[in-house]
C-alpha cells in the first residue's frame, strides 16, 4: 500500500520550498505527471513514533500558485489531487506568508472548502513581527476551523508542531465537513444550480462538501482554459450559470471571489492588527527600481550573469573536455584498435562528455536564478525590462532565459520554468534557440579567418571581423524576436501576454535552498535530457563511422607498410600522420553520413555549399562547434580547430570541380547565416523534449528552424550571386 | 469577451452620471484609489480578482517601472505589478 499523500500548497514566494526541503530532507524525486511541463517534486516524510503505526507519508510539493482555479494542465494537478478521479490527497499543508495573509488565505480557504484535512503553516512570522504585525494565531485557527502552526523556515522552529498537527490531520476519521464554508448570497446559489446538477450527474462526488468545492472550482476555472477532462455538460452548465448571473446584472466570478475575501477579511479583522509597511523593501526598491539607478543596476547584474555564464563555466568545461580526452586516450591505449574501442571512445565516452559538459553552465545559471528569485530581484528584473519584452509580445520573465541563450540554449530552455503560462513558456522555448550561443562562435571565427581580412578596418572604427560578428548576433536577435511574434500569432495562438507579477519583499536567500535547487535541476537534466543526448551521440557516431569498407583498410595498410619500408625517424612519423589523416577522411566520406552529405549536394549547392560542407553540417548536429573538427577530417587535417592554420589554408584553396573557389565572402556569410538559423544541436532538441514533455515540439522546432535556415540562406546566396557581391 | 463587474452587487454606491470615469492607469504615483469596476477580458479579470483586486479594494500606485511601464500597486499588504494597458481597464475612485 502506498503511503498517505500530503500536498504542500502555497503562494509563490511563501517559503513553501524551504519547508518542503526541511520536511523531506531534500531527498526529493520528480513526480511523474504526464502532459505537465513543470513537474512537481515529491519526497518522503517520516513520522517516526507518531500514533497509529503511521510511518511514512509522501509529500508532493505543488508548484506555487495563488489559487486552485486552473487554466492549464500544470495548474490542474492541485485541483485533481483534491477533487479529481486519480490518487487523492489525504491531507494538505497550506503554506501561508504571514506578511501578506489575506492573499495567502484565499488559497487556504479554497483548500478548506474541499473538506480534505488541512493544516496551515504560517511562514515569515519573524519578519512580520519585526515589522510590527500583531497576529493572534489561536483566533485565526478558530475563525478558519483549522490548525494554524507558526514555522520559521531558516531555523526549523515550529517544525515539530507542524508534524504533530499533520499526524493529527492524517488520523483516521478526520474526513469531516469543514468548519468553514464560504457563504454565498441566495441569488448566487440559484445561479450555480446548473453547475450543481452537471457536477452531480457527471463527476459522482463523494460528499456534499466535495460537490460544492467542485462547483466553485468549475465556475472559476472553465472558460478560456486549456483543460482536458472537464465534461462537456459541466462546460455548458458554467456558461449558462454565467448567463443567469449576467441577466440579473451580476457577475458570477466576482460574486464567488468577493464572498471568499469577505470571509477572510472578517476572520482577519478579529485576529490581526493593522498591517505595517515593509520599510526595508521600500528602501531597496527606491534604488533598484529607480528610473536611472534601477536601469544601471539591471544592466550590471545582467552583464554579470551573462559574463559568468559565458566564461565562468569555461574552466570546468575545459576540465570535463580534458577528462574526456584522457579517458579516450586510456581506451585507445588499453584496447586494440577496432570497432569496440571506437564505439567506447567516440560513441559512449564522447556522448557522456556531451552531456556532462553542460552541467557547469546549468549549475551556474540555476545558482544565479535561484539567488535572484529567492532574494526577490528576479521579479524586479521582469518589472524593469517588461516594457521592452512586451513590445515584441514576450513576457518580462522571458528576459533571463533569452539572455542565457547567448551562452547556451540548454540551460536557457530549462530557465523558462519561471514563466507560469504554458503557452508563453513554449513560445520562449521555441524562439530562444535562435539566440547566438557560444557554440556558434568557433564557426564564425573560422569563416571570418578564412574569407575575410579580419583586421581590416571598416568605417575607420570597427574591424571587418567585429562587423561580421555583430551582424550575426543582430540577425540572431531579430530571428528570435520575430519567431516569438510569429509563433504567438500562428502555432501557439495566444493573446498578448499579460503581466500580473507579484513583487515580493526582499529576503535573504538560504544557501541550503540554492544548493538543493541547483542539485535537483542538474540531476533532472542528467537523468532525462542526458539519456536522450547520449543516445543521439551514439547514433550519430554510428552514422559517421559505418560502413567500414575492407578495401579502404587494405589500401591504407599497404600505404603504411610502404612508408615503414622506405622511411624512418621523423619523416616516417610525418608520413604516418598524413596517412592516418587521409584514412580518417576516407572513412568519413564512405560512411552513411558521408554518403548522405554527398547525396545532399544538389540540395545544398544553391546555398553555396558542397558535399564536404554538407558532411560538416551533419556532424555539427552533435554540437555546432563539432562542425570545425568534422570539416577538418573531411579535408584530411588532423585535430583541427578554428585557429588551425592548415585548415584555413585548405579551406581557402578548396574549389568546386569547375575550379571556382568554394569559400568566398558570399558563401562564408551564407554558412554563418545557416548556422545562426538552423537548429544544429541535438542537445537542444533533447532538452526541449524533456521540458515540453513531448516529442512534438522538438520535431516542430527542428523543422521550422531548418526550413527557415535553408530558405534564408538560399535567398542570400542567390541574391548575392545575381548582384555579383562577394563572389 | 468583455468582463463587466459592476456596482450591481451593491458594493459601492452608484456614481453620479456627471462624474468623469477615472482609470487606474491615470492615478498619480503615491495616490490611493478604490477599485470600482474591471472591464478586462475574463481570464485576466479572474486572476486579478483572486489576487484580491476587487471592487471596493484600496490600491496605492507605488511607482512606475524605470521605462514607464508596468506600474507597481500596493494592495492587501503586498505589491503587484500590472501593465498600464490593463490598468487603463480598471475604473477607480480617487481617495481624496
Amino acid at each position: 500500500m502506498s503511503p498517505p499523500l500530503v500536498l504542500l500548497a502555497g503562494n509563490p514566494n511563501s517559503g513553501k520550498t524551504t519547508l518542503f526541503n526541511r520536511l523531506t530532507g531534500s531527498r526529493a524525486k520528480v513526480a511523474n505527471y504526464p502532459g505537465v511541463t513543470v513537474s512537481p517534486f515529491s519526497g518522503i516524510l517520516r513520522l517516526e513514533g507518531v500514533g497509529l503505526g503511521l510511518r511514512e507519508v509522501e509529500i508532493l510539493d505543488l508548484p506555487g500558485t495563488y489559487s486552485l482555479s486552473a487554466r492549464s494542465p500544470d495548474e490542474q494537478i492541485a485541483a485533481d489531487a483534491l477533487l479529481g478521479q486519480g490518487r487523492r490527497a489525504d491531507a494538505v499543508v497550506v503554506v501561508s506568508d504571514a506578511t501578506a495573509l489575506a492573499r495567502n488565505l484565499y488559497l487556504a480557504l479554497q483548500v478548506l472548502e474541499t473538506g480534505v484535512p488541512t493544516v496551515i503553516a504560517l511562514t515569515m512570522m519573524d519578519e512580520a513581527r519585526a515589522a510590527g504585525l500583531t497576529l493572534d494565531t489561536a483566533r485565526l485557527s478558530e475563525g478558519l476551523g483549522v490548525d494554524v502552526v507558526e514555522v520559521v523556515a531558516s531555523t526549523g522552529e515550529g517544525h515539530d508542531r507542524l508534524v504533530a498537527a499533520l499526524s493529527a490531520a492524517l488520523a483516521p476519521g478526520t474526513l469531516r465537513p469543514p468548519r468553514v464554508q464560504t457563504p454565498l448570497a441566495s441569488e448566487v446559489e440559484e445561479d450555480l444550480a446548473p453547475i450543481k446538477a452537471a457536477v452531480a450527474s457527471t463527476l459522482s462526488p463523494r460528499s456534499e462538501t466535495e460537490a460544492r468545492a467542485f462547483v466553485l472550482w468549475a465556475a472559476l476555472s472553465v472558460g478560456d482554459d486549456e483543460l482536458a477532462g472537464v465534461p462537456a455538460a459541466v462546460r455548458s452548465a458554467v456558461a449558462s450559470a454565467r448567463d443567469r448571473a449576467q441577466q440579473r446584472g451580476a457577475d458570477l466570478d466576482l460574486a464567488i471571489v468577493d464572498s471568499r475575501y469577505r470571509l477572510i477579511d472578517g476572520v482577519l479583522s478579529g485576529a490581526c492588527g493593522p498591517v505595517p509597511v515593509n520599510r526595508r523593501t521600500e528602501r531597496i526598491d527606491a534604488v533598484l527600481t529607480h528610473p536611472v539607478a534601477g536601469l544601471v543596476v539591471f544592466v550590471v547584474v545582467m552583464l554579470g550573469v551573462f559574463q559568468a555564464l559565458f566564461s565562468g563555466a569555461e574552466p570546468a568545461v575545459e576540465l570535463i573536455e580534458s577528462a574526456v580526452a584522457v579517458v579516450q586516450g586510456l581506451i585507445s591505449a588499453s584496447l586494440p584498435e577496432g570497432p569496440l574501442a571506437s564505439l567506447l571512445s567516440q560513441g559512449v565516452v564522447a556522448g557522456v562528455g556531451n552531456v556532462v559538459v553542460f552541467v557547469p553552465q546549468i549549475a551556474l545559471l540555476f545558482l544565479f536564478i535561484g539567488f535572484l528569485e529567492d532574494c526577490g530581484y528576479l521579479a524586479r528584473v521582469a518589472f524593469v525590462i517588461d516594457r521592452v519584452m512586451g513590445g515584441v509580445g514576450l513576457h518580462g520573465k522571458a528576459f533571463v532565459p533569452m539572455l542565457s541563450g547567448f551562452a547556451c540554449a540548454i540551460p536557457a530552455v530549462m530557465a523558462t520554468r519561471t514563466i507560469e503560462s504554458r503557452k508563453d513558456r513554449l513560445i520562449t522555448m521555441l524562439a530562444l534557440p535562435f539566440t547566438s550561443c557560444s557554440a556558434r562562435l568557433p564557426i564564425y571565427l573560422l569563416v571570418v579567418a578564412t574569407v575575410f581580412h579580419g583586421d581590416a578596418p571598416v568605417f575607420g572604427l570597427l574591424s571587418t571581423g567585429a562587423l561580421v560578428l555583430l551582424s550575426m548576433y543582430s540577425l540572431s536577435v531579430i530571428a528570435a524576436l520575430a519567431a516569438a511574434a510569429v509563433l504567438r500569432r500562428t502555432v501557439l495562438k495566444a493573446p498578448r501576454p499579460t503581466l500580473i507579477l507579484e513583487l515580493p519583499p526582499y529576503r535573504r536567500p538560504l544557501l541550503r535552498n540554492l544548493v538543493v535547487n541547483v542539485w535537483q535541476q542538474v540531476r533532472a537534466f542528467l537523468v532525462d535530457a542526458g539519456t536522450v543526448i547520449l543516445s543521439l551521440t551514439i547514433l550519430l557516431w554510428v552514422l559517421l563511422s559505418y560502413p567500414r569498407l575492407s578495401e579502404t583498410t587494405e589500401v591504407f595498410a599497404a600505404q603504411q607498410a610502404a612508408a615503414a619500408a622506405t622511411l624512418s625517424g621523423e619523416a616516417l612519423d610525418t608520413r604516418l600522420t598524413e596517412i592516418a589523416s587521409a584514412e580518417a577522411g576516407q572513412r568519413l566520406r564512405e560512411s552513411v553520413a558521408g554518403r548522405v552529405g554527398h547525396a545532399l549536394e544538389p540540395v545544398l549547392e544553391p546555398l553555396g555549399f558542397d558535399w564536404r560542407i554538407g558532411i560538416g553540417i551533419l556532424g555539427a548536429f552533435a554540437a555546432r562547434e563539432v562542425f570545425v573538427s568534422t570539416l577538418g577530417i573531411v579535408f584530411d587535417i588532423a585535430d583541427a580547430d578554428e585557429n588551425n592554420q592548415s585548415l584555413r589554408e585548405a579551406l581557402k584553396h578548396a574549389t568546386w570541380p569547375d575550379g571556382r573557389p568554394l569559400f568566398t565572402p558570399l558563401s562564408g556569410v551564407c554558412l554563418m547565416v545557416f548556422f545562426v538559423l538552423a537548429c544544429q544541436c541535438m542537445s537542444t532538441l533533447g532538452v526541449v523534449a524533456r521540458e515540453s514533455r513531448s516529442w512534438k515540439w522538438p520535431a516542430f522546432l527542428f523543422t521550422y528552424m531548418t526550413v527557415l535556415a535553408y530558405v534564408v540562406t538560399l535567398i542570400v546566396y542567390q541574391t548575392g550571386r545575381i548582384l555579383g557581391i562577394g563572389l | 469577451m468583455q468582463f463587466m463587474t459592476d456596482v450591481a452587487l451593491g458594493i459601492l454606491p452608484a456614481r453620479p452620471a456627471a462624474v468623469r470615469v477615472v482609470r487606474l492607469a491615470e492615478v498619480a504615483v503615491g495616490r490611493l484609489a478604490v477599485v470600482r469596476r474591471l472591464t478586462l477580458p475574463r481570464a485576466i479579470a479572474r486572476r486579478l480578482l483572486e489576487l484580491g483586486l476587487l471592487p471596493g479594494t484600496q490600491v496605492r500606485v507605488v511607482r512606475r517601472a524605470p521605462l514607464g511601464d508596468p506600474i507597481e500597486l500596493r494592495l492587501r499588504n503586498y505589491s503587484l505589478s500590472i501593465r498600464r494597458h490593463e490598468a487603463a481597464l480598471i475604473e477607480v475612485d480617487i481617495v481624496p
